[in-house]
């Protein structure tokens, strides 16, 4: 139990506790913000495993605008408070057994016995001059450009299909329509009156 | 040093609180998103960490990826969430049946 290894449990138990709150926190404000906690926490998991470009785009990309968005939704659609945790008692059990069912698999294929120091050694420290976004940069850019300009492209969809979703139509502004105004005939606009002097 | 398995297993709990986010709420559609985003982190932690022990890079691309995707899957499913409940004027799951599907 050396000093990374105490970092990496409290960076690990303030995700798992920050993680258990999402789902369980009575305000749905408040499980945007435990969950924050826990993407910081788990950015944190992140660094200590040499992924410090990844971490820094959790915190800056998922933090900083996603769950930025979900509390803007969540503050938008102000529900009701009150009839909130209706079937919360009803399906606990199911949700505790599934959860317990689903993690203890997991723990047993992974646990210490097949994945532990032993079979998967930790690989030596990286010298002074370890670079893991020029690292990733370089498999990023070559092998990988294809998957590059196809993950823009899904970004630019995304924008595309959000905006035109959410877009609302103007109404207390007076606007053309011009669907209409191309398809008028003369008929309906011309009307002769007689004057009958 | 901190070995495979614990990073393994921590991300398999918050895996798991994830799948009970979303079977225990029937109230909010917003909460079980953030679950899935829950899922989503343990998984990424999974690449990372196989990324890390294996001294391969790819496990970390990989991620990148994930994170583009997720990314726009909640922004497109955020949009849909107020536009429904714009039509709706509620967001729960249980009353959500109007697709004769």
């Amino acid at each position: 139990m050396n000093f990374i290894h105490l970092i990496f449990y409290a960076f690990a138990i303030a995700a798992l506790v920050s993680g258990f709150m999402v789902v369980v926190a009575r305000n749905p404000v408040h499980s945007v913000l435990f969950l924050v906690l826990t993407f910081f926490s788990m950015a944190g998991v992140w660094i200590l495993l040499r992924a410090e470009f990844l971490a820094l785009i959790l915190v800056l990309v998922y933090v900083g605008a996603v769950m930025t968005l979900f509390l803007f939704v969540v503050m938008m659609l102000s529900i009701n408070q009150v009839s909130e945790r209706e079937g919360f008692v009803k399906y606990l059990p199911w949700a505790a057994l599934m959860m317990l069912v689903i993690t203890g698999m997991i723990v047993v294929v992974v646990g210490p016995e097949h994945f532990g120091l032993t079979q998967m050694p930790a690989p030596p420290p990286e010298g002074a001059n370890f670079n893991n976004i020029a690292n990733l940069g370089a498999v990023l850019y070559t092998d990988y450009a294809y998957a590059f300009e196809i993950a823009a492209v899904i970004l630019l969809a995304g924008i595309v299909a959000a905006i035109g979703l959410a877009h609302r139509e103007p109404r207390d502004r007076k606007s053309q329509t011009i669907e209409k105004q191309i398809a008028v005939r003369p008929n309906e606009r011309l009307r002769i009156i007689k004057d009958s002097k | 040093m901190i070995s495979l398995s614990e990073i393994l297993i921590i991300a398999a709990i918050l895996f798991g609180f994830g799948i009970a986010g979303v079977i225990i709420n029937r109230k909010n559609i917003i909460v079980l998103l953030m679950s899935i985003e829950l899922m989503l982190l343990a998984v990424n932690t999974n690449f990372i960490a196989f990324s890390y022990f294996l001294k391969n890079n790819i496990g970390e691309v990989f991620v990148f990826f994930i994170l583009t995707v997720a990314a726009a899957e909640a922004a497109i499913g955020l949009a849909i969430l107020v536009v429904l409940f714009r039509r709706q004027k509620t967001i729960e799951v249980d009353k959500l049946d109007i697709l004769k599907g």
